[in-house]
């Protein structure tokens, strides 16, 4: 199958420190985020995929392709650094230009490819400018530009919402979320856990240079039996409905919130759904929303990993 | 056109894209000013010496003796120093340069053989030295005669100067392609490579007093056979010490230094295959 991002068994030591320790993943198209404090190896990971390092041990392949072979492999993986760095004296335009010459597009195209990536990042206003002259954000921009000129079909981007305005975060999320709605590997590093929410078909959560759990967020969440699952129940009398669910056994806490929620934890979720619509029907409440409340990075990042990772 | 035609095109026109960022480089760079210092400090040395013999009218001196004090000026300061310390300075930043600036990655995330990335860079460097030294070679012996006026002109165009000054500028841009793969590997396997390039240095500096066989395992000595004036050292204390060694044909040396620039190449383009992105180091 040549249809994956894979890690292999994959061991990366710098020296005695531990970069990421035998690591197995198979990445879907979407968007996959990966998650954890920084040092958890999460840039180690996107640099074994994209060839910058070597593994120690195991194999990684992206759509088949090793990553010692860049000539095959940046023709359809882009990869938006958290380098910083720039070469010396180079406008925006001129850098996309270039780099875009490097993948053998001749001049117009090259060219039509660099406006086209400035477009979408917003940059055209600032194309002529030096990148040495550009703020934080701009920087970021523009690297997201290199990442997308040459219409990869893999995106690699590390923390590539860093120093982004409001505004522009959530443009790039939008842009992140159409490119996994057309099938592209989105592989997002992040810190920022209500943002990998929004944005992720899937997660790998990253602890020590260990990858804890992988999966879509639900799935994950599920496989943590013992936190119970936190459900948020939006009704009209969250009194009764509180009561009721106490006498089964299937409820640990029930609180009442000041905005009306009713804030549940459950150690069955199967058996905890069925009493609710038991009730409901037998009590007459009318429900105006049932959510879970804890199914979100965050939450199983905390259940998993703890405080220490520090992620936010 | 056949398969292997096309890569070769394809090569040669990310080469092309890499020329244009590195040269720019290589030339326009602010740690290029004492580069230029160091490979036109012969222009200075013998413009200066004509000058000032027209200034005095100090005409004792033949044009022999000052072709003999441009061959030493050549052997003793620009091959040892000047090419010398130019090539260190061009070559050992073409990699090194880039990782200390955190930028090499530009490269390294473009779909370019590591081998073609290596050989352009190194073409670059090539082609920012030769232009540099060859015309700082060519120039500083067209002055250094300046001053005897037609009969410096006679010597070149009517007697061997033209030659010589063809073996000059030969054995300048010889020194670029010798130096400069050599301070390109250094400048891949050491985070300080000044320190490998003063042990060069002084290899190349004390080929002279070594036996022969290891004459042969240096630039300089290759170098040295291919000037059209040789500069007697074995004179004074030292001149015991001094071994002499039959000087290598030119028809020898300008292959042989050709091919130890080709293998420590493809000795680079191995390691170019395997370079990570250290930035940290």
């Amino acid at each position: 199958m040549n249809d994956r991002i894979r890690f292999d068994n994959v061991s990366r030591f710098y020296g005695d420190v531990l970069g990421v320790n035998r690591v197995h993943l198979s990445i879907p198209p979407g968007v996959t985020s990966l998650v954890g404090p920084n040092g958890s190896g999460k840039t180690t990971l996107m640099n074994l995929m994209t060839g910058l390092i070597r593994p120690t041990r195991g194999e990684v392949s992206v759509l088949g392709v090793p990553p010692d072979r860049p000539q095959e492999l940046f023709r359809f993986v882009g990869y938006c650094t958290q380098f910083d760095a720039f070469p010396k004296g180079l406008t925006g335009y001129q850098f996309l230009y270039s780099y875009l010459r490097l993948h053998d597009h001749g001049h117009a195209e090259a060219d039509r490819l660099a406006w086209e990536a400035l477009d979408r990042v917003s940059m055209r206003e600032a194309a002529h400018r030096r990148v040495a002259a550009y703020s934080k954000g701009m920087r970021q921009r523009i690297k997201l530009a290199q990442a997308i000129a040459h219409l990869p079909r893999v995106l690699v981007l590390d923390e590539p919402l860093n120093g982004l305005d409001p505004m522009a975060r959530a443009e790039t999320i939008a842009l992140f979320q159409e490119w996994g709605r057309q099938g592209l590997y989105v592989i997002v590093s992040s810190h920022i856990l209500h943002e990998v929410d929004r944005i992720s078909d899937q997660v790998v959560l990253l602890s020590h240079g260990y990858v804890v759990a992988e999966g879509q967020i639900h799935d994950v969440r599920s496989e943590v039996k013992e936190q119970p699952l936190t459900v948020m129940v939006r009704c009209g009398e969250p009194s009764l409905l509180a009561s009721r669910l106490f006498r089964e056994n299937y409820v640990v806490e029930a609180r009442v919130l000041e905005d009306g929620g009713l804030l549940i934890r459950t150690r069955d979720a199967e058996g905890f759904y069925l009493l609710l619509n038991r009730v409901v029907v037998e009590d007459g409440l009318e429900l105006e929303s049932v959510a879970p409340a804890d199914e979100d990075v965050g939450s199983v990042y905390q259940y998993l990993i703890g405080g220490a990772g520090g992620a936010a | 056109m056949t398969r292997g035609m096309t890569q070769w095109r394809l090569w040669m026109r990310q080469c092309a894209a890499i020329l244009r960022l590195e040269l720019k480089k290589n030339f326009f760079s602010r740690r290029a000013w004492w580069i230029y210092l160091l490979a036109f400090a012969p222009v200075l040395l013998t413009g200066g010496h004509s000058l000032d013999s027209m200034r005095k009218g100090r005409w004792g001196c033949s044009i022999g003796e000052d072709v003999m004090i441009y061959a030493g000026i050549f052997q003793f300061f620009y091959l040892r120093l000047g090419i010398y310390f130019g090539c260190v300075g061009i070559f050992t930043n073409l990699f090194r340069g880039d990782l200390l600036e955190k930028t090499l990655h530009y490269y390294l995330l473009a779909p370019v053989r590591r081998e073609v990335l290596l050989a352009s860079k190194y073409v670059a460097g090539l082609l920012a030295s030769v232009v540099m030294f060859t015309t700082s070679a060519a120039l500083a012996f067209l002055l250094v005669g300046y001053h005897f006026g037609s009969a410096w002109q006679d010597f070149l165009f009517r007697g061997p100067g033209l030659g010589y000054l063809g073996w000059y500028a030969l054995t300048a841009a010889l020194a670029c392609v010798g130096y400069g793969a050599v301070f390109l590997i250094l400048g891949m396997i050491f985070n300080n490579p000044m320190i490998p390039a003063a042990v060069v240095m002084v290899w190349e500096a004390m080929n002279w007093l070594l036996p022969s066989a290891l004459k042969k395992v240096s630039v300089i000595f290759y170098l040295k056979s291919l000037c059209p004036t040789e500069v007697p050292v074995d004179e004074g204390p030292w001149a015991l010490l001094a071994v002499v060694t039959e000087p290598t044909p030119a028809w020898l040396a300008v292959p042989g230094l050709l091919v130890v620039a080709a293998l420590i190449l493809v000795w680079a383009a191995l390691r170019a295959r395997k370079l990570e992105i250290t930035y940290s180091e």
